[in-house]
């Protein structure tokens, strides 16, 4: 998706590139695995705005809470996924409901 | 991989070869030193028992992975075998993760099957089981009439006192299972009444004893609720979660994990293994899954547990 978006970026005017790049910055995005009851990576460290998806590979369900409660995910089958903007700069620590030993986080720094 | 070393419950190491071997036992209990006899041993000896009951554990419905491609169908198997033994129990406790995701259909084909047994049946909820967006409400709603809180509960049989503990909820992250202030204080209130003669049984998901603290196989305020059973002389705690016979005696308090009726997990912190699920091949599996019957022989006598896999 993105990189057709880039491509077709390039092949126009550098005006539309431009705006092209202007929306990567603007919508960044990082992924987290979840795979032998770990989050990987445990520590991520994102822009303001980003969109952060974690998806679980395990074989058992797993769930993405905050210790602050300010997000939280249904539970995760195998491949499901949950997707979650930061919009604040700060350090969110997170755990699985399900599997409490289970914890990591994400530093939001400023964009 | 190794079942004999890695942690401290591998001292009875030689029991545990012979419970993941499928062998049904018989647990009793003499001076804290636990003794096993063989299946037919029990049956022989077991005519004179009051009353027994089943324990039956972690059905995960709605499970379907190549480890088990229908947790359904091996738990219709070990309700079969629960309606087929000589002595009918009088009732079953299911220690919890009846389903895999907290869903409806989930519950309801599980309902389904163990009907099929014809007992009553009391729940306490796993982890599995308070998924939903109500954190447990779909189960309350289901299994919970009459209890307290999260879903625990008592009842007397036949002079034996059964308390149902709820350890799932309100998980704080880098902990284990976690029983919470309300619901010890509703012990405390519960066991008051009780005479120190009266046996009891304690039920719950996540074992009361820290059987491996790094896979989160244990309860941290557990210690409170042990301190106040301390003074009965015949304690039995029952849990699931998992997925395997353990077993272990503090004093008069004797504590017993179940097989799964789903999938078997690997033994306590075995190297390269993760609390998931364990593949073993598909024509042994019935010998990792299983139910467990226990009788009441006495008042106050230790009770013997015999766990019996679906292959035996």
């Amino acid at each position: 998706m993105r990189s057709l978006r880039l491509a077709a970026g390039a092949a126009t005017a550098s005006m539309t590139l431009l705006f092209a790049v202007g929306v990567a910055i603007a919508a960044p995005t990082a992924s987290v695995v979840i795979d032998n009851f770990s989050y990987s990576p445990m520590v991520l460290t994102v822009a303001a705005g980003s969109t952060v998806t974690w998806t679980n590979r395990d074989d058992i369900p797993h769930t993405v809470r905050a210790i602050d409660g300010s997000f939280h995910s249904p539970p995760l089958d195998t491949d499901d996924h949950y997707s979650f903007t930061f919009a604040k700069p700060g350090v969110y620590s997170y755990f699985c409901s399900i599997h409490p030993k289970m914890v990591a986080k994400v530093i939001v720094k400023a964009a | 991989m190794n079942k004999f070393d890695s942690d401290q419950t591998d001292r009875r190491g030689f029991l545990k070869c012979m419970t993941w071997a499928g062998t049904g036992l018989v647990w009793t209990v003499a001076g804290g030193v636990p003794l096993s006899l063989g299946l037919e041993a029990a049956a022989a000896g077991g005519g004179g028992a009051p009353f027994s009951f089943v324990q039956i554990s972690d059905s995960h419905i709605g499970f379907a992975k190549p480890y088990n491609p229908d947790a359904r169908t091996t738990y219709r198997e070990a309700v079969a075998k629960i309606a087929a033994m000589p002595k009918k129990p009088d009732f079953i406790i299911h220690t919890g993760d009846v389903s895999q995701l907290s869903q409806d259909s989930q519950f309801d084909d599980a309902d389904q099957i163990i009907r099929e047994s014809g007992l009553t049946v009391f729940h306490v909820p796993g982890e599995h089981d308070v998924l939903d967006e109500g954190n447990g409400k779909a189960f309350l709603d289901r299994y919970g009439k009459g209890s307290k809180g999260g879903g625990w509960h008592s009842f007397d049989h036949a002079g034996v006192h059964f308390i149902a503990l709820v350890n799932v909820l309100n998980l704080k992250a880098g902990g284990m299972g976690d029983l919470g202030p309300e619901q010890l204080a509703w012990l405390k209130d519960d066991l008051s009444a009780r005479g120190s003669s009266t046996p009891i049984v304690v039920f719950t998901h996540i074992p009361l004893w820290a059987v491996y603290p790094d896979w989160g196989w244990g309860t941290d305020d557990a210690g409170q609720a042990l301190t106040m059973l301390r003074r009965f002389g015949s304690v039995t705690v029952l849990n699931g979660h998992i997925h395997q016979v353990q077993q272990k005696v503090e004093g008069h308090v004797a504590f017993y994990t179940a097989r799964s009726t789903a999938f078997p997990q690997a033994s306590p912190g075995a190297p390269g293994q993760t609390p998931g699920p364990f593949a073993v091949p598909a024509d042994k599996l019935g010998t990792y899954l299983g139910v467990r019957e226990i009788s009441f022989v006495a008042r106050n006598h230790p009770l013997p547990v015999v766990d019996q896999t679906l292959a035996a």
